[in-house]
């Protein structure tokens, strides 16, 4: 099971990011646990300077803009 | 296909955005003839202004938000961040302010970016040039001014635009404020970064500017849309010289009016420059109109907010005097000069 955070302050782009996650992940059948990092503290611990910011299991796998769909999917290919 | 040959996908699309661009006036003048309408009229003069600039300047935003799309991807914010930090107030804050239009910026990011920058070491009075500079001298903002204005004035925008930065981050960084921060930030370690350049490929890079568009052009055209519909209702409807008696170049008060209405107003400068060249046709003074647009642009009531978590209400009422001051000067001097 991946462990996959997505960093941000609620913005519309981090929501975004969130949902394109869950729809891959269910496309795909892979098995995630989803959370969304919203304290600020906490995600500048991260050092992410751009919201929102993708980490799975503690690495950080982009920031800035909603990732694109093809992005995703690497992430969670194998 | 396309996929495996991105630069063939590239020059077809280029080769098209030539050919509309070139013809915007024949279709313009065929849609407004072609409608039951007397071109002399109100209604005539509002349609051709909203015909013929909606396109134009959706297709020219789209060819810039490209390139940047494409630009950006050399910088970073954590490049930026290496650049600027552990060097002093002055010449860097013109290399900050700079970074600034080029460096990717949604206001949404202001918190991070700003923590990011304290715990490099980068001084404080350098992190506002960059936050002054960089939702105000955008590329929207640019490409808009250029598409209704011409370039003299884009350009002017530009250098103006990067002045009140440049200068304002100098003067907020020598008045002192680190201890205005909020204390949590204060209190934050200074670490050293290291920074290592990805390697993106071209396609990756053409890929990114593809994706700007998607973004940028698929958020801002209905802003952009309501804006030239609200410029083309005045150009056809408000009469001539109108403006002149309220905001012309004789009534100074309209300067600080305009700066001190436009601090809380929240707009992209997509929405608001077609509304603006709309007021200057009709007899609005430039830097009355340039000072209303850099307010609007530079200082909005979300990012305060957001910009609340950082810092305390007396350095953003400081932060926000400074701007407010900067964009007064450049306003009051465009129209004594001009």
């Amino acid at each position: 099971m991946l462990n996959v955070k997505v960093l941000g302050g609620g913005c519309t782009n981090c929501k975004a990011t969130y949902k394109l996650i869950e729809d891959v992940a269910r496309e795909k059948g892979t098995d995630i646990d989803l959370e969304k990092v919203e304290d600020i503290q906490n995600i500048i611990s991260y050092d992410i300077m751009s919201t929102p910011g993708v980490v799975i299991d503690e690495t950080v796998v982009h920031r800035g803009g909603v990732p694109s769909r093809k992005q995703v999917e690497d992430w969670f290919s194998n | 296909m396309l996929n495996k040959y991105p630069w063939l996908l590239f020059l077809s699309l280029l080769l098209i955005w030539v050919l509309l661009y070139s013809n915007l006036s024949v279709f313009a003048g065929f849609i407004v003839s072609e409608l039951p309408i007397d071109p002399g009229s109100h209604l005539g003069e509002a349609l051709t202004f909203f015909v013929y600039d909606a396109p134009k300047v959706l297709l020219l935003l789209s060819a810039v938000v490209f390139f940047m799309g494409i630009i950006n991807t050399w910088f970073t914010p954590e490049r930026t961040r290496a650049l600027l930090a552990g060097r002093s107030l002055g010449i860097t804050n013109i290399l900050a302010a700079s970074l600034g239009v080029v460096t990717p910026f949604c206001s949404c990011s202001a918190v991070p970016l700003f923590i990011g920058f304290v715990q490099a070491g980068v001084p404080l009075g350098v992190t506002f040039s960059f936050l002054i500079a960089a939702p105000m001298v955008n590329e929207i903002a640019l490409t808009l001014l250029f598409g209704l204005f011409g370039w003299k004035i884009a350009l002017l925008y530009l250098i103006l635009g990067l002045l009140v930065a440049i200068l304002g981050g100098v003067v907020l960084g020598r008045l002192k404020l680190e201890k205005y921060l909020e204390q949590w930030v204060q209190d934050i370690p200074k670490k050293q970064h290291s920074f290592e350049s990805e390697k993106i490929s071209i396609s990756q890079r053409l890929e990114a500017g593809s994706l700007a568009v998607k973004d940028v052009v698929g958020k801002v055209w209905i802003y952009i849309l309501i804006g030239i519909g609200v410029g083309a209702f005045i150009h056809g409807y408000v009469p001539e010289n109108f403006m002149a008696s309220f905001m012309g170049k004789d009534a100074w008060w309209s300067v600080p009016l305009a700066v001190i209405i436009g601090i809380p107003m929240y707009s992209s400068a997509a929405g608001i420059i077609p509304v603006v060249q709309a007021l200057l046709a009709k007899g609005a003074a430039l830097g009355t109109a340039l000072s209303f647009m850099m307010s609007v642009v530079a200082l909005s009531l979300p990012e305060m907010i957001i910009l609340r978590k950082v810092l305390t209400i007396r350095l953003i009422s400081i932060f926000i005097g400074v701007v407010a001051s900067g964009i007064l000067l450049v306003g009051l001097t465009f129209n004594l000069v001009l």
